[in-house]
């Protein structure tokens, strides 16, 4: 992991291609139609959070980017490094902790860099553990650990908080921004978690019948409280869950 | 930028003292944690019986003799150098029919567990073996193999082969579908597939399989050494029954006792060893 901090260009996406392009995106399970034509693109170190009801096809979309799904049909571009994040840790019981951060990762001076990985979630002396000794938020930070060692240009994530408690969570919240903010992936975050959604994204989607049907920039509301009140009652009306 | 702290308060970690007489920690679910050498408190309470039973004139000598005069068999035959020369050659025969038996069971469960076509050309057969007693299979072997050593090590193996088969097989199918999705993600090989999920995964398989076949091994030796053996432990049985010595029958149950005790308890240290990473009532 290169330690240089990249220089955070939110606008970015105009001169260069995006990270990602998603066109057109279909996928029936029996016959159900569950995705019918999802369009989204991803701007080169954009954070988007996409929202939507249980059940609207959030992690159907999220699986389809990552290529675990080899049956949707449409456009789908995305870069070559990208990393998941899902929401249990999925740490292999057997292996240790920097073990399971090297997990499929190659470059000759891998252990340090999953060293730094480690150090940068703060569980530099947890290397040597074994996964079911930690807590589910150091878990979860294992899980972190090796989404970045592979220094992703992609990085996915399926509720990967939604599992941890209210603290926990937070704390998870704000590591999860500054390594953002420090390795500039574009992000496409899955979450259930309209304050989550609020805090993190620059720009909140919204699933609903298979489509996206809102696309919203946030960090212009960022720093408005009013603003970001309107914002915040909007995507819960828009979600069907009445502001009062 | 605020840095995040993960430590948790120290007034949060403070425990109450438990109550009363009784300490919080007694009444949990798990048994007590082992003391060392407990495993052998069942069987010394049982030698105890045993000298105090014949001691006390309850068994007749000429059905069950006394501890003492097996104990002075047992040294007759450590000074004769037979029992070295019986013990050394059941050994051989158990080692080498369940090395035989490890590596063709794991050889073909992981053949079957992970390709179509070994699934259908082996697991079928596998299944036909495990319902045909081992035993039933020894006239047989005696035909294609002769009285020999061939067909005593064929017996073993061949019985030892199936639970490590079963077992490996199983935690094999059983690789939780979570972790294959992790592989892709991750970009794994399929040779690193295969390191660092498949055979990991499957060891806690083996390993009861392992111990299930260790038991086999013995017990198929006590058959095969009663055909035309000259050395042996089951060979030594069958000549005392022959000339009536029932202590060194019992010389002999002793020493199966003993050795496979011995190498369960081997396994169950490997075990330990290797699958330390489990948090089970084992540890
Ligand atoms: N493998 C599958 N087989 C059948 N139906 C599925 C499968 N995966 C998802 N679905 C269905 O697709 C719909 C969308 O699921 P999902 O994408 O998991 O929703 P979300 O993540 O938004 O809660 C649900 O109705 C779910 O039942
Ligand atoms: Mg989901």
């Amino acid at each position: 992991m290169a330690p240089v901090a990249r220089p955070v260009s939110r606008a970015a996406g105009r001169s260069e291609p995006p990270a990602v392009r998603i066109a057109g995106l279909r996928r029936s399970f029996e016959g159900r139609t569950v995705l019918d034509g999802v369009d989204l693109t991803i701007g080169r170190g954009e954070f988007v959070a996409l929202l939507g009801r249980s059940g609207s096809g959030k992690s159907t979309i999220l699986r389809a980017v990552a290529g675990l799904d080899p049956d949707v049909e449409g456009a789908i571009e995305v870069p070559e490094r990208r990393s998941v994040l899902f929401q249990d840790s999925r740490l292999l019981p057997w292996a240790s902790v920097i073990d399971n951060v090297m997990l499929g990762a190659h470059a000759p001076d891998i252990r340090e860099r999953a060293r730094a990985a480690l150090r940068e979630v703060e569980l530099g002396a947890k290397e040597t553990a074994w996964p079911k000794t930690l807590s589910g938020g150091e878990q979860q930070r294992v899980a972190l650990a090796r989404s970045l060692v592979r220094d992703p240009e992609l990085l996915l994530a399926d509720e990967p908080f939604s599992a941890l408690d209210a603290l926990t969570r937070l704390r998870m919240q704000r590591l999860l921004q500054r390594l953002c903010q420090r390795h500039a992936p574009a992000v496409l975050f899955v979450t259930h978690d309209v304050e989550e959604a609020l805090r993190l994204a620059d720009r909140i989607a919204i699933t609903a019948e298979g489509r996206i049907v809102h696309d919203q920039p946030v960090a212009a509301a960022r720093g408005n409280p009013e603003r970001l009140e309107a914002l915040r009652l909007d995507i819960l009306e828009r979600l069907g869950v009445s502001g009062d | 930028m605020s840095l995040i702290s993960f430590t948790t308060p120290a007034s949060v970690l403070q425990r109450r003292p438990a109550r009363g007489s009784t300490d919080a920690r007694s009444r949990s679910l798990l048994p007590k944690a082992p003391v060392p050498l407990q495993r052998l408190v069942g069987p010394i309470l049982l030698l105890v019986l045993w000298c105090v039973a014949s001691g006390t004139g309850w068994i007749s000598p000429a059905k069950m003799p006394g501890p003492d005069a097996v104990a002075a068999s047992l040294a007759g035959m450590i000074g004769s150098g037979t029992l070295a020369t019986d013990i050394a050659a059941s050994l051989q025969r158990a080692a080498l029919g369940l090395s035989i038996g490890i590596v063709a069971g794991f050889a073909l469960a992981v053949a079957a567990g992970l390709t179509r076509l070994g699934d259908a050309l082996i697991d079928g057969n596998i299944q036909v073996k495990r319902s045909i007693p081992n035993l039933a299979l020894i006239p047989l072997f005696i035909i294609w193999l002769g009285i020999g050593e061939t067909m005593k090590i064929a017996i073993i193996a061949l019985g030892t082969t199936v639970p490590i088969y079963i077992n490996t097989h199983a935690a094999l199918r059983g690789i939780d579908r979570r972790f294959v999705e992790l592989g892709q993600t991750v970009s794994l090989s399929r040779a690193g597939f295969l390191r660092h999920i498949v055979f990991p995964a499957s060891l806690p398989g083996f390993f009861t399989g392992l111990r299930l076949a260790v038991t086999q091994a013995w017990t198929a030796l006590v058959v095969v050494e009663t055909i035309n053996a000259t050395s042996g432990i089951g060979f030594m049985i069958t000549q005392a029954r022959i000339y009536g010595q029932t202590d060194v029958v019992l010389v002999g149950l002793l020493l199966y006792g003993v050795l496979g005790f011995g190498s369960d308890a081997l396994v169950r240290a490997l075990e330990r060893r290797s699958l330390s990473w489990r948090q089970s009532l084992d540890q």
